[in-house]
């Protein structure tokens, strides 16, 4: 791990930083509209302009009368006044300053917000924990605020004493809390063709990661006295509408499966499942059914809706795969990400996301130059099983044209694969499990789009 | 005072009984499930059909059920596709001959039906049965699911007319399904042992001689999520691009101006810099967004029926606007059929919605009755 900042204030030319002339020009003209970047670019130049202008930071205005800051300079509304009191808001929210990182929609996407989804700003969070108000929402028949008192959970089927627990119960048994991330299948759906989304919010915003805490499954279906032969399969179906319903194996449901009711240190929120839903790490997210009340252990797969209709992978031959579970090593850069814009050059952190369902995350290389070469990046702790891993980079942007990406490496050896080889063996119709490479480009001009690169 | 030493006795032998057993993971929490219980909630149905309860429903019976409860959203061939996917359309009887779709291979169908995709007859029944209708589950009986099943599977001419289909006959219905070997279970995604399909190697230098680049996003998506300049902090390492201005090939000064002031706010100083380096934008605080009539739509769940522009159950927004413009009663009346519901004017009928505060219809009306503005 090289750290190439070796001079603030310098601009180095890293080897990795090197691109040249035919891959410059390949950046600058292929698919872009010249007529309609340059405003941008123009804008871009102007706005700092006028803003580095006004400041007065730039070196021959300070050589000549700059004084200094006025917000050092001056008092401030905030230094000669009295602040606000304690509790003045009981459950606390975030800055007024920080309405632009929602959660959003996709437009087009849905027709219907009740069965729809409302994608995680993941171009400006931090560290691996998804704030609980922005875990991306997924519903398939809208979502409900649903009273503790009144829910239960069943566990029937192939058990020798069916039983039913309230949420007294439930919360009396021994308890587990675990980090992991919950990602839909669709994450990147989008993209299988072409690139169709600006930004990394509408590109993997359909991951989020929490701390989940509940009881193991395996204790309640143990406590059931599950049928250890026969039971191959679990169903689980929630309590909305929708009866969510999803066909587990019985290897993930005794192995690390949550019955959760908490997150991030409160009870689940409404629109993540509350007061229960099941969390099945490592397994898309649809497995992990919100508003759980029922498990049914069984002999054989259930077909329903979500894996015989929808959550099926469409093969070039026309097959479709069926019970598609498990999410294979992924990463992405967030951080500079598409829809941003450098602010000029010299040094970026470039930070990023991995994730794996197949355990933890070994490795993350990152590549400038579109894949040509990578260079190993940090991976900041803790990197846990099934959970986010956050990475960090240093790069000085010397201003001229690049391509970023990361690449994820995972405990078992699998390398994140590239978009091409993807759509080679599974052609570009399957809508689930897209876990390539991201390409950012950076443009001369410091703004950053989504591309696709072979 | 013996009595009560008597019982806190019992219960402690009774929590080390639990103990006991806690060590082969059973805690003395939770109650036996009642048969009554198990039977209201165990409503699944599998492949094999276990789980079905007795019943029938014929193609017609089907049709007036769909008439009245499902063409809103599906159409009424179940062909629409503008709130759901199509149900029906691209199967052909080759496909009930061979069990797998052609189309499905071909792409000769640009939207996938769910008849096309689906190869199990029992997860149709199964989805009707506990989250169909749409706003409405778990209301239809089994005769009803039965005969709106039978009437899909008419349309996609698998059962003749006048067919009734029955928990008798249903597995026989199974052994025509279109896609019934469209299914495999042969990949690598279902357990965390299965090898994968795609396999990349970690090379680190002079990975690729030539790097090309293959799809950017198209100029008619390029301001479809808005400005992105709004879906970024105005502070720290980067900025979101202004994208009002970068995707619209003319713009105004009215956008030249927008640009200017977000996300960077122009400083009172205009004095031009003579070098441009790394800047350092002064952190402006956005305008913290009022709630608007919109907001108060979504919130009230009334874009779940009705689009902006486009009649999803209900007319959209637009539509209305439309309608009553220059109409001087139609905020009141339009509140009026929002509070206590209404029918008729678009062909449909509209529930009352008591709970929603005057002032929120109020600004929810008004917003609807501008909304072509």
């Amino acid at each position: 791990m090289s750290n190439e900042l070796k001079n603030p204030g310098r601009i180095l030319r890293a080897p990795e930083n090197f691109i040249d002339a035919s891959l410059s020009k390949a950046i600058t003209t292929e698919g872009l509209n010249e007529e309609r970047r340059s405003f941008i670019r123009k804008s871009f130049l102007a706005a700092s302009a006028v803003v580095a202008g006004g400041a007065a930071f730039t070196q021959s205005a300070m050589a000549a009368t700059f004084q200094g800051d006025p917000n050092i300079l001056n008092h401030t509304e905030y230094d000669q006044a009295l602040g606000l009191p304690v509790a003045a808001n009981p459950y606390g929210v975030p800055s007024k300053y920080e309405v632009n990182l929602v959660r959003r929609e996709s437009p087009g996407l849905t027709q219907v917000g009740g069965a729809s989804v409302a994608f995680t700003p993941l171009q400006g969070l931090f560290g691996i924990i998804t704030p609980s108000g922005l875990h991306f929402e997924r519903h398939h028949q809208g979502w409900f605020d649903m009273d503790p008192s009144k829910h239960r959970l069943m566990i029937n089927g192939l058990v020798k004493n069916p039983k039913v627990y309230t949420m007294d119960d439930l919360m009396r048994l021994p308890s587990v809390s675990r980090m992991h991330f919950v990602e839909c299948g669709a994450n990147s759906a989008t993209e299988w063709g072409n690139v169709a989304v600006p930004t990394v919010q509408y590109t993997h915003g359909m991951v989020s990661c929490s701390e989940f805490t509940g009881v193991l499954l395996s204790v309640l279906l143990e406590d059931c006295g599950y049928d250890k032969k026969n039971g191959k399969f679990i169903l689980a179906e929630g309590a909305d509408g929708s009866g969510m319903t999803r066909t587990i194996n019985i290897e993930n449901a005794m192995d690390d499966t949550i019955v959760a009711y908490g997150m991030n240190g409160e009870m689940m929120r409404p629109e993540n499942g509350y007061p229960l839903r099941l969390v099945v790490p490592g397994v898309q997210g649809v497995s992990s059914v919100k508003w759980l009340r029922r498990i049914e252990v069984g002999d054989k797969p259930y077909a329903t809706k979500d894996e015989a209709i929808h959550y099926v992978d469409l093969m070039p031959d026309g097959q479709q795969r069926q019970y598609s579970s498990v999410q294979e090593a992924k990463s992405v850069i967030t951080s500079p990400s598409g829809g941003q814009v450098l602010l000029g050059k010299g040094f970026y952190n470039i930070t990023g996301l991995a994730w794996t369902g197949k355990g933890k995350i070994k490795r993350v290389d990152v590549s400038v130059d579109g894949g040509r070469n990578w260079r190993t990046a940090r991976l900041e702790t803790p990197v846990l099983s099934k959970a986010l891993t956050r990475f960090n980079i240093d790069w000085v942007w010397d201003g001229s044209p690049a391509i970023l990406q990361s690449r994820a490496i995972d405990e078992t050896g699998y390398v994140q694969p590239k978009m091409n080889q993807l759509r080679e063996v599974r052609g570009s119709k399957s809508i689930y499990h897209n876990n390539a490479i991201q390409s950012w480009k950076v443009a001369d001009f410091g703004e950053v789009t989504n591309v696709q690169v072979k | 005072m013996y009595k009560l030493n008597k019982v806190i006795l019992a219960v402690s032998l009774a929590a080390l009984s639990a103990t006991a057993y806690a060590q082969s993971a059973t805690y003395g929490i939770g109650r036996t499930a009642t048969p009554q219980e198990i039977k209201a909630w165990d409503i699944d149905v599998r492949p094999d059909f276990k789980g079905l309860p007795v019943g029938s429903g014929s193609v017609s019976q089907g049709n007036k059920v769909w008439d009245d409860k499902c063409a809103s959203c599906h159409g009424t061939f179940a062909e629409s596709l503008e709130v759901f996917g199509p149900l029906v359309g691209g199967t052909t009887k080759d496909d009930m001959k061979t069990g797998h779709v052609l189309a499905m291979s071909s792409g000769s169908e640009p939207k996938r039906s769910t008849m096309m995709k689906v190869a199990t007859l029992s997860t149709i029944w199964d989805y009707i049965n506990r989250a169909m209708p749409w706003n409405n589950p778990k209301t239809l009986t089994p005769d009803e699911v039965f005969a709106v099943t039978a009437y899909l599977l008419n349309l996609s001419e698998i059962v003749p007319d006048n067919f009734v289909l029955s928990d008798k006959n249903i597995a026989d219905v199974q052994k025509t399904m279109p896609n019934r070997n469209g299914m495999t279970t042969k990949h690598g995604l279902w357990s965390v042992k299965d090898k994968p399909d795609v396999i990349n190697t970690a090379c680190m230098k002079n990975c690729q001689k030539d790097i090309e680049i293959t799809s950017v996003l198209p100029d008619y998506a390029c301001d479809a999520h808005g400005n992105i300049a709004e879906q970024n902090r105005h502070f720290g390492a980067v900025r979101g691009a202004d994208t009002l201005l970068a995707c619209n090939p003319h713009p105004s000064v009215a956008e030249l101006n927008h640009t200017y002031n977000t996300p960077y706010k122009a400083s009172t100083s205009k004095t031009s810099p003579t070098t441009v380096g790394i800047t350092r934008p002064e952190t402006v605080a956005p305008t913290l967004a009022e709630v608007t009539g919109l907001d108060l739509l979504k919130l009230n769940k009334c874009t779940a029926c009705h689009g902006v522009s486009n009649k999803i159950i209900g007319p959209g927004f637009k539509e209305i606007a439309a309608k009553y413009k220059g109409d001087n009663g139609a905020e009141a009346r339009l509140s009026n059929v929002v509070k206590n519901g209404g029918g008729g004017v678009w062909g449909g009928s509209m529930p009352a919605h008591g709970n929603i505060k005057d002032e929120d219809v109020k600004k929810m009306v008004q917003w609807i009755l501008n909304s072509n503005k």
